[in-house]
């Protein structure tokens, strides 16, 4: 019931959306659904994991063996949550940009956060793949009707990139449906199919998915669409993009991946690992020269997210709770940096952190708001994402899959550093110091991206001094996931 | 009383966010009164709860709050320990960081009130993580506070926000702590897949039983990181550079928090330390050359604040000189006497450059003595103290260390020997040409000079009493048997760590000792102290003096070997990022274009030519048909 | 009459076709160069069907009929064609007045 329902708010929301022609009442209209949809996700969080409420599961396509099965568990809720936060976030902290025809970008924005629980909730592989598109399509729009100068070639590089991606993976579930016992794509049969998919077999099917999830997160070497989409992107669907979708990617591998083809996951751990660590040291050292805010958080947020794919395959419980924690925590962290830098270009015109300055002498409130989140960026202690990297780089560095966890906890460390690097250089230059002509005219923050901001801040110290509940809410999922990945045929 | 202990830091935490939340509704006063308030009543509740701890036979007690990350086998509290050890730093934190707050009402007193607020609130901040760090009952919550104070550090230095230089020395401080930080943080992983738990008792406990290479492993991780933090060699250069901050910050910093948190840690963990030998080494070798280094680099800085950091820095040496040879009790007893002193030489400082309007130059000042009594008296009793003249307290706590250090080898002995001497020398050096001669300054400083008000001058007066007084807490046993009531106390910590030196110097041997430094110490003083009062020393200093001058141009080594390389390679992945690995996606793209615009020449529109391509093709199936297929 | 025959004869036509409507440039030309490979196609196919029917006669009475089947109706889709394809052309004329299929070239712009 509670899945079905978190679909269908936000699409039914959406599509009505579409009808209502007038600026203010459609961004009332879905600030009020985003609203329904957290009031739900918080609904379901209330019930107990057994309860039949969160699951529902319906005839979809009987011919393909194709149901329509979704269901919450600890991982799904909580990124279900995330997207349900999220939305009425960005719509709230948003809530003074302007567009042009309106009601189509609230309607495309809600559309492509019902693809997204859709993703997050599906039980079934050739579900995951509808809801997986109808997320991203409503994005391609969005970039490219609302977006930056060159809106245009990055949406078109983002959409290549990812269709390639979605097509490997296609094939892939493909192959693997025909390979299942009963024909069908319920991730039951999926998650049985390692005794059917021989080594050989899965060495190969491995990068049909993982290419698929690795261009989602992204992963390097195939991370160009990201810097250039983000700054394209008009920043409420950057903050789509950045704090929930890049999750698909992440919540792919461990869904769809890691379970149905452990000895493929196994066989290319050290590969994929060492592909995050270049990510990371690469992408946080390109951060540092970063002249424009958006490409600057876009590089640090490649780095973080290979620090959460490198601790998937780690394959310890406690990496993978981090990852889970880590999921939900980077989406809120994110989100309150594109805040900010909204601000500062609504209201200065200008993003070049070389143009800024001095903003602390104008606008306090929003610099402190700022230290804070960036705070949590670089994972102080306190904040919600220490507790993420700690469980994070413990796992990797318990991990048994490698025999390289210390080489690779040592170089992955060294990020820690860069990302102090980059984040206090960014405060600096854009808070501190002096104001230059540009910066003289700033004003501070108004009250709604006030309450919004604190309420992220408020998030971050309460996770990062209290995690237990999140930790007790995926424990399940995580020891699930760990006992299929270690499976040894 | 003790399930009471976390009040102590959440009292300061309270002040934090009375005083951020309301900086701009709260008056100067209230902010004053907040800030310090809090402070006094964690530094009584802390005299209670050691009313409690010093009675005899009392065991460690782990207060357990709740319930912190608890994930598969591990499970990490957020919990709390009482023992000896960590109370005896309460007082230090609290006691010393009250007096701090006290200054910093006169000190801070012109600053607007919404920063005034925030000023006190960083100050909170800063006491509250530093009072996580060391009542944390496992290496999490202390790694907690340990990043904690770095963060407030980077605060206070860059206090003053608009000064781009002051941004740099703060981020400096904040980076250099975080590659310690690296370190440690690899220690508790490494000691978590070891032991399966951070806990004190745990690790302690099961140490005993690991291979000595995990030990020594574990150790010189948690070194890396208390180089970072406690400005030892290689990550020292911070800390003279966060003299950016307001003066109060640096005796924070430098006197009762921040700096003393690798000591703290190192004392803590003394009985993974007495496991693995190899550490140790290492420790007092780092220590002794850092001790040495800093001491060189001090002798010839003008600024008031810098030569006090580099004594700092070296004194620092000196502590892990005394915890890399065992000597656990003696390293924490200079931990608490160099609170005293240094606080209060700092705030002597603080008081000088409040009177000079600003001014730090020593060359520039001068005579001050007349001008600020309560200021240079009080000073003068900080440089005795730390100069190691008896029967001050620097002495016996630099003894202690020094006598231990002599067991072990006479080649540390020396080498600290010689340090302490130029510390003596540096610090009269400092006083001599600040207060006794003739002013140096401009005129209209000297009309501006003035003794500073009580606020300021009472801090002083009681830090001056500790620093002279303090040292009879730690009464060698060579002079009065049984009477080292530091010992006693901290006894069930160390216990543990097999505190005392494997060869024991005799008595007799230990008196030499003492009389010897004793003896160095005030000769060289008095050497300086005749060598300076007249004759200060104003020229720039040429050959090697302008090396220690440039401080053996360290900050330029890492510049060069470092950052710039850093840098560069950065360029270098823009560089990548642009031609190579996006060259490479859109260089997919053009060929795709190219080749369709190649092709598109066959569209020739002439019907007849679509039909003779058709039939090639037929023709050519036909003949794959026919000849290659079989 | 060997089956031969039928085939060389029809692939003759055939090819008649081919090289009809690979060199003429008039549209009417190119047409019934179409339809006479249409009819070299209906020729063989006539023809094996004929075959079929004699081999297999004794077994399945049936055999064969779908070959003729098939002639039927490609006689009646080339009638349908010549229909349109005649209005193509004198639309063509209409316009252009010529037959010269050279004349449309426009796709490829």
């Amino acid at each position: 019931m509670i899945p079905v329902l978190l679909i269908a708010i936000p699409l039914i929301g959406g599509l009505a959306g579409f009808f209502i022609k007038d600026e203010k009442s459609a961004r009332g209209w879905s600030l009020l659904v985003s609203l329904a949809a957290l009031i739900v996700s918080l609904w379901g969080l209330s019930l107990p994991a057994k309860s039949p409420m969160l699951n529902a599961d319906a005839e979809w396509l009987p011919a393909l063996g194709s149901r329509f099965t979704v269901g919450l568990d600890g991982m799904g809720q909580i990124l279900c949550l995330l997207t349900a936060i999220a939305f009425p976030v960005i719509f709230i902290a948003t809530w003074r940009d302007e567009y042009r025809k309106a009601w189509n970008f609230y309607a495309l924005m809600l559309l492509s956060q019902a693809g997204l629980m859709g993703v997050f909730l599906a039980m079934d592989a050739l579900l995951f793949y509808f809801f997986w598109e109808l997320a991203l399509i409503p994005v391609y729009f969005l970039c490219s009707q609302w977006g930056g100068e060159k809106r245009i070639q990055a949406t078109f590089k983002f959409f290549i990139y990812t269709f390639v991606g979605s097509l490997l993976m296609l094939i892939g579930i493909i192959w693997l449906y025909s390979h299942t016992a009963d024909h069908s794509f319920s991730m039951k049969s999926f998650y049985d199919l390692r005794n059917r998919v021989g080594g050989q077999e899965q060495l190969w099917l491995f990068w049909l998915f993982f290419i698929a999830f690795a261009i989602k997160m992204p992963i390097w070497p195939l991370h160009t669409w990201q810097p250039d989409t983000y700054e394209q992107s008009p920043t409420a669907t950057t903050m789509v993009l950045s704090g929930v979708m890049v999750k698909m990617g992440v919540f792919g591998v461990i869904r769809w991946l890691a379970p149905v083809l452990p000895v493929g996951t196994w066989a290319w751990g050290d590969t994929v690992s060492a592909l995050c660590i270049i990510g990371m040291i690469y992408a946080s050292l390109v951060a540092i020269r970063q002249d424009d805010l958006k490409r600057l958080v876009a590089y640090s947020s490649i780095a973080h997210i290979g620090l959460m794919c490198l601790a998937i395959f780690a394959t310890t419980t406690s990496g993978m709770q981090g990852v889970m924690i880590q999921m939900f925590n980077h989406g809120i962290n994110i989100i309150g940096l594109w805040i900010v830098i909204d601000l500062i270009e609504r209201q200065l015109g200008t993003r070049k952190i070389s143009e800024l300055g001095g903003l602390a002498q104008k606008a306090p409130a929003l610099a402190i708001l700022l230290v804070i989140v960036a705070l949590a960026n670089v994972a102080l202690p306190l904040t919600n994402a220490f507790i993420g990297e700690f469980l994070l780089f413990s796992g990797v560095y318990a991990s048994k899959a490698t025999q390289y966890n210390v080489v690779f906890t040592v170089v992955a460390g060294l990020s820690i550093i860069l990302s102090a690097i980059y984040t206090l250089n960014m405060i600096q230059r854009v808070f501190f110091g002096n104001t230059n002509t540009l910066t003289e005219k700033a004003k501070d923050i108004r009250l709604n991206e006030k309450i919004v901001l604190a309420a992220i801040v408020v998030l971050i110290v309460v996770i990062g001094v209290y995690p237990k509940p999140i930790l007790n809410l995926t424990k399940e999922t995580v020891d699930l996931i760990i006992t299929k990945m270690n499976y040894k045929s | 009383m003790i399930n009471l202990v976390w009040l102590i830091p959440v009292l300061p935490l309270a002040g934090f966010l009375i005083n951020g939340l309301f900086r701009n509704s709260l008056s100067k006063g209230m902010t004053g009164i907040v800030g310090c308030g809090v402070l006094l009543a964690s530094f009584i509740l802390s005299l209670l709860i050691f009313g409690q701890v010093r009675q005899d036979g009392f065991h460690a007690v782990t207060v357990t709050l709740f319930d912190f990350i608890s994930v598969d086998k591990l499970h990490i509290p957020f919990a709390f320990q009482v023992d000896q050890l960590s109370v005896l730093f309460l007082l230090i934190i609290t006691g010393v960081g009250f007096l701090i707050h006290l200054y910093s009402t006169a000190y801070m007193h012109e600053e607007e009130a919404p920063h005034y607020a925030r000023y006190f609130s960083y100050l909170n901040l800063f006491v509250f993580s530093m009072l996580l760090l060391v009542l944390g009952a496992n290496f999490v919550i202390l790694f907690i506070g340990w990043e904690g104070v770095g963060l407030c550090s980077y605060l206070l230095i860059g206090y003053w926000f608009k000064n781009i230089e002051y941004g740099n020395a703060a981020k400096k401080a904040f980076i250099m702590n975080r590659i310690g930080d690296l370190g440690f943080l690899i220690a508790i992983f490494w000691m978590i897949t070891q032991f399966g738990s951070v806990t004190f008792t745990d690790v302690f406990g099961g140490a005993k039983s690991a291979s000595v290479g995990v030990i020594t492993g574990i150790t010189l991780l948690l070194f890396v990181g208390a180089t970072g933090k406690s400005a030892q060699i290689p990550l020292y250069t911070w800390l003279p550079d966060a003299m950016a901050g307001p003066t109060p910050v640096s005796a924070l910093i430098h006197a009762a928090t921040m700096v003393t948190a690798g000591i703290y840690m190192i004392a803590r963990s003394n009985a993974l330390y007495s496991l693995a030998p190899v550490s140790q080494t290492v420790v007092a070798v780092i220590g002794l050359t850092t001790a040495l280094f800093a001491a060189t680099i001090a002798l010839k800085q003008n600024d008031i604040k810098k030569v006090l950091a580099y004594s700092t820095v070296s004194q620092l040496g000196y502590m892990f000189l005394g915890l890399g040879v065992g000597a656990y009790t003696g390293a924490v007893f200079h931990v608490m006497t160099h609170a005293f002193f240094k606080a209060l030489l700092f705030l002597g400082a603080g008081s000088v450059i409040h009177a000079m309007g600003g001014e730090q130059d020593i060359r520039k000042m001068g005579g001050l003595r007349k001008a600020l009594p309560v200021t240079s008296i009080t000073f003068l009793i900080g440089c005795i103290a730390i100069a190691g003249i008896p029967p001050f307290s620097g002495f016996f706590s630099k003894d202690e260390i020094l006598s231990a250090a002599f067991a072990k080898s006479p080649v540390y002995y020396v080498i600290g020997l010689f340090t302490a001497m130029l510390t003596a020398f540096y610090m009269f050096r400092l006083f001599a040409t600040t207060f006794s001669g003739t002013f140096r300054g401009t005129h209209e400083q000297e009309h501006h000079l003035h003794e500073s008000p009580l606020a300021m001058t009472i801090p002083l007066i009681v830090l001056a009493i500790l620093a002279a007084v303090a040292g009879f807490l730690g009464i060698p046993d060579a002079l009065v048997p049984n009477a080292h009531v530091l010992e006693h106390f901290l006894e069930p910590v160390f216990a543990a760590g097999g505190e005392h030196p494997a060869v024991e110097v005799s008595h007799g041997t230990e008196l030499g000792l003492m009389a010897l430094s004793a003896g160095l110490a005030l000769v060289v003083s008095l050497l300086a102290w005749s060598r300076f009062k007249s004759k200060p020393e104003l020229a720039e200093p040429t050959g090697f003096g302008k090396v220690l001058a440039n401080k053996w141009y360290v900050d330029e080594l890492y510049n060069a070997i470092i950052v710039r390389p850093l840098n560069g390679l950065a360029k270098f992945f823009v560089w990548l990022e642009r031609w190579i690995i996006d060259g490479a996606v859109n260089g997919v793209g053009r060929l795709v274009q190219y080749g369709g615009r190649q092709l598109r020449l066959l569209q020739s529109g002439q019907v007849g030519g679509y039909v003779l391509l058709m039939v090639i093709g037929i023709l050519a199936l036909f003949l794959v048909e026919l000849f290659v297929k079989k | 009459m060997p089956i031969n025959y039928y085939i060389f004869l029809a692939l003759a036509l055939f090819c008649i076709g081919v090289a009809g409507v690979l060199t003429r440039r008039n549209a009417i030309i190119i047409f019934m160069c179409v339809e006479l490979m249409l009819n070299a196609v209906n020729l063989l196919l006539v023809a094996f069907s004929k075959m079929h029917q004699h081999a297999l006669a004794v077994t399945n009475p049936q055999a064969g009929i779908d070959g003729q089947l098939f002639v039927f109706f490609i006689m009646v889709v080339a009638a349908a064609e010549v229909s349109v394809g005649l209005a193509i052309i004198v639309m063509m004329y209409r316009n252009t007045h010529s037959t010269d299929v050279n004349f449309l070239n426009r796709l490829k712009h």
